[in-house]
């Protein structure tokens, strides 16, 4: 059993086949946990399939910012027997198991570790399907950990309204007492903090963000992790006054998404790598034909196919060089879920703003992951479009300014027409084959890129954390910023932090800043080709060779990381 | 002020091609209908895919949004839900919405959009100079199939009309009176209106001759509400080949449904 040097934290895991309530009780606890007045961050773990298979939750709570949840667990709750075996390496000390029953080795090997408690029986008992069974862990646990029940049940209503809340809550009472009664406690060196923080999840919070900045129309085609985008939509259309539309492909999606920004109404749309892919000739009109568009990109583990329900940060490449001959975009690459949030609204502006393609790329170890937090609301809002006002007969859809951003006009406007087109074409938008125009119309197109670099002073495309004095910089972008940060309590050495928030543009004095006179530069990613240090170097000329890659398509584990950094930093 | 439907950007179809008429079938449609007050022209919103017949959308002096290939119909579709009050209509051709845009024709036809296309269907890929499509007859000795095609041709209208289509209707480029009197009526059917364009390409493939003595209009004995008819009538592809509206039903539209 390895050991982990700290005693801050508490990670509880969840274990069983798909349908066992795995991501049931994984997302009721972490909400209990953060309502209780606590730092967490939860992750699942899932096969592609419906039923069976091996699902975990894991969640790591503290009282201090937790960005990352750990491997080894305090507490295991086993849905079924290959749970404890799957997961017996990654036990601490100490840790307690919970099970509806143990084989006699597993007695003598764990001792009062292992702790059975009649869950299936409770919940046949209780008249509820066996996955009601996680009610009853939830209870016990939260004698356990100390916490309230009172507050639990309270949390259960609301989780469980109109779906069997009464048994729920009796399930939970029943796990509570059954634990209280033997005297069952974990340890914990920590209290709970007054500032109670939200629970949240990036998927969610990146549409509300989307919604804050005026979205209209969500559109996408199903393909994992980016569904959990369409689906919280989907179900709050009404609520947020946003139209979801599941059409019949990726390419009907953009194409359609084109079409409703054209007529003057905001569109986004969500997919991974594998839509994204699909995507490609639609994304360069965008560029060309200068129409917002907000693509939400969700990695998975690619090529092809790859592993459908695992994370991975392999297609930054594939999405700052996104779509076929040049043009402007803007690639955004949020860490967690207030980034999310953040870049789902400005996203959308910006798109707006500019008239471009703007592209957010997560991953599923966010898009699917829970963190406490709090949503930054007052510093977004919906940022009107540049609208060309009266206009008549001579108007031009792109019609050249200084800035090259055109007024915008959409059908409707009386006697004008509004001319876009996916061919070169003129200030009218009508198609032209001569060399002169197609230099001036590319060039309007990249005077945008001068705007856009006055961002950099506005918003947050590079966040500085740690020893900003250092001379030691580690180089991260998008969900690995959760182990990085998380790792960094765990350093021999003090470290200077660089998150990048924008690929492209990307923020170049900045990073050129903070890497030009260091000592040592590590590069963590979760890809096999270090994509952020070529891209640094592309635009920089700064080489990184140390790198910590991974692309097991599983997220960083702190403890693990902030090892192999240590190695690199002692060097 | 006097309706200039027209750019002045310069025509570059070939002398005496049939997409001349197609564009004043369509000019002449929309003058009838903004002079008699149906819809106002800035309320009117022309997509086109790519392809010679698609050219159109440089030629109108309206709202136009030229696409890509085969991508026309979901553009229409985001355009009509995003503004209900648009008179959306689409231009596109055999290659653009048969071969590359089949599979959003399919749920085009099924979703009932209140959106009116019109696919030039000279039955083969002009503006890539003559390659055979889904509407070459077998044989077609095109360019990517010197020894002529192997594969049966597909009959659009059947195929709509099996997935739901709520107007489905045959023109000849060459009838322009009868052509601007289709997209009348197919601007004014609510719901996905789908018309096939018989169109002979001058240069490529000339069919004037052959379908000379074919075409012939559907009368009043046709019934227009009756599926079964519709299906029987499209599948008559032999000496005679009918003209005319085959189907046009109500239906609840895609837009309807979508912002209530
Ligand atoms: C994605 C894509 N593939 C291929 C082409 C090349 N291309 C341009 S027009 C055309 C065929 C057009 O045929 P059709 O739609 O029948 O129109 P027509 O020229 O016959 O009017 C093709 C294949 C393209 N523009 N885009
Ligand atoms: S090739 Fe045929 S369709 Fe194209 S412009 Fe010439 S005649 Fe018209």
């Amino acid at each position: 059993m390895k050991q982990q040097p700290h005693d801050n934290v508490l990670t509880i895991m969840s274990g069983g086949a798909a349908g066992d309530g795995v991501r049931a009780i994984g997302s009721n606890l972490v909400k209990f946990i953060i309502e209780s007045g606590y730092e967490a961050f939860a992750s699942v773990d899932y096969p592609s399939l419906i039923r069976g298979g091996h699902n975990f939750s894991r969640m790591t709570f503290s009282n201090e910012k937790v960005f990352n949840d750990y491997s080894q667990i305090d507490v295991l709750i086993a849905f079924n027997e290959e749970t404890i075996q799957i997961h017996l390496e990654e036990l601490r000390e100490g840790a307690l198991i919970l099970a509806d029953k143990f084989t006699e080795e597993e007695k003598q090997a764990f001792g009062d570790r292992a702790i059975e408690i009649p869950m299936s029986k409770y919940a046949k008992e209780s008249g509820a399907p066996p996955i009601a069974r996680s009610s009853v862990a939830l209870g016990a646990l939260c004698f356990i950990l100390d916490l309230s029940l009172e507050k639990l049940e309270e949390m259960l209503r609301v989780v469980f309204k109109n779906k069997k809340e009464d048994i729920n809550v009796e399930l939970a009472r029943l796990g509570y007492e059954y634990v209280k009664e033997k005297g069952i406690k974990h340890e914990r060196n920590f209290e709970p903090m007054p500032d109670v923080k939200d629970t949240l999840n990036a998927s969610d919070t990146f549409s509300l963000g989307m919604v804050k900045a005026g979205l209209d129309f969500f559109i996408s085609y199903p393909m994992t992790p980016s569904t959990p985008i369409l689906h919280y939509l989907a179900a709050r259309q009404k609520e947020l006054g946003v139209k979801v539309i599941h059409p019949e492909s990726e390419l009907s999606v953009i194409n359609m998404a084109l079409g409703v920004a054209y007529a003057g109404k905001r569109s986004a749309i969500g997919t991974a790598g594998g839509g994204f892919a699909l995507m490609h000739e639609p994304f360069s009109f965008a560029g060309i034909g200068e129409i917002p568009l907000l693509v939400a990109v969700v990695m998975r583990q690619a090529p092809a196919s790859g592993v459908p329900t695992y994370t991975s940060q392999a297609d930054l490449l594939f999405t700052v060089f996104a779509g076929h001959g040049e043009f402007t975009k803007i690639v955004i690459l949020p860490g967690d879920a207030e980034e999310a949030y953040l870049a789902g609204a400005h996203g959308l502006n910006l798109a707006w703003k500019y008239q471009i393609p703007v592209v957010s790329l997560t991953d599923k170890h966010i898009a699917e992951s829970v963190m406490s937090g709090r949503l930054d609301t007052e510093a977004v809002g919906m940022l009107p479009e540049k609208r060309a006002e009266n206009t008549d007969e001579n108007y031009g859809r792109y019609q050249f300014t200084e800035d090259g951003i055109s007024p915008m006009a959409y059908p409707g406007a009386p006697n004008t027409a509004v001319k876009v087109s996916s061919y070169e074409h003129d200030e009218k938008g009508i198609a032209i084959e001569d060399a002169d125009m197609t230099v001036r119309m590319q060039d309007k197109r990249f005077l945008k890129v001068n705007e856009i670099k006055k961002e950099f002073s506005e918003l947050e495309t590079i966040k500085m954390y740690g020893d900003l004095e250092s001379k030691k910089v580690i180089v991260f972008w998008g969900s690995t910023k959760g182990a990085v940060l998380e790792a960094a309590k765990y350093l021999d050495k003090p470290v200077k932090l660089m998150q990048i928030v924008w690929a492209q543009p990307m923020n170049v004095d900045v990073v050129t800043k903070h890497l030009r006179d260091a000592e040592v530069i590590i590069d963590v990613e979760g890809n096999h080709d270090a994509q952020m240090a070529q891209l640094i170097r592309k635009n920089t000329g700064i080489e990184i060779t140390d790198r910590v890659l991974q692309y097991d398509a599983r997220a960083f584990d702190p403890i693990d990381l902030a090892s192999k950094l240590n190695e690199l930093l002692n060097k | 002020m006097s309706l200039n439907l027209s750019t002045k950007a310069k025509k570059t179809w070939c002398p005496g091609c049939t997409n001349f008429a197609i564009l004043a079938a369509f000019q002449k449609a929309v003058t009838e209908m903004i002079e008699g007050g149906e819809v106002e022209k800035h309320n009117i919103a022309t997509i086109s895919g790519i392809g010679c017949g698609s050219k159109i959308t440089d030629y109108l002096n309206m709202n136009t949004f030229t696409s890509l290939h085969g991508r026309e119909l979901p553009t229409m579709t985001g355009v009509k839900a995003a503004n209900p009050d648009l008179m959306v209509f689409g231009f596109t051709g055999d290659g653009s919405t048969y071969d590359e845009g089949v599979a959003h024709l399919v749920h085009a036809a099924r979703r009932n959009s209140d959106i009116n296309l019109f696919v030039h269907d000279n039955q083969l890929f002009a503006l890539t100079t003559g390659q055979a499509t889904p509407t070459s007859p077998k044989g077609f000795k095109g360019r990517s199939t010197p020894s002529g095609s192997i594969e049966e041709p597909m009959n659009p209208l059947l195929t709509v009309l099996s997935l739901g289509a709520t107007f489905v209707a045959r023109t000849d480029a060459l009838d322009i009176e009868n052509t601007k009197k289709i997209m009348q009526e197919a601007a004014r059917h609510k719901g996905f209106s789908f018309v096939d364009i018989v169109q002979p390409c001058v240069t490529l493939f000339d069919t004037r001759e052959d379908y000379k003595d074919k075409l012939y209009q559907l009368d009043g004995s046709h019934p227009t509400d009756d599926l079964a008819a519709a299906m029987k009538k499209v599948q008559e592809r032999g000496d005679k080949i009918p003209l005319g509206v085959f189907y046009k039903v109500k239906g609840p539209t895609f837009e309807e449904q979508l912002l209530q």
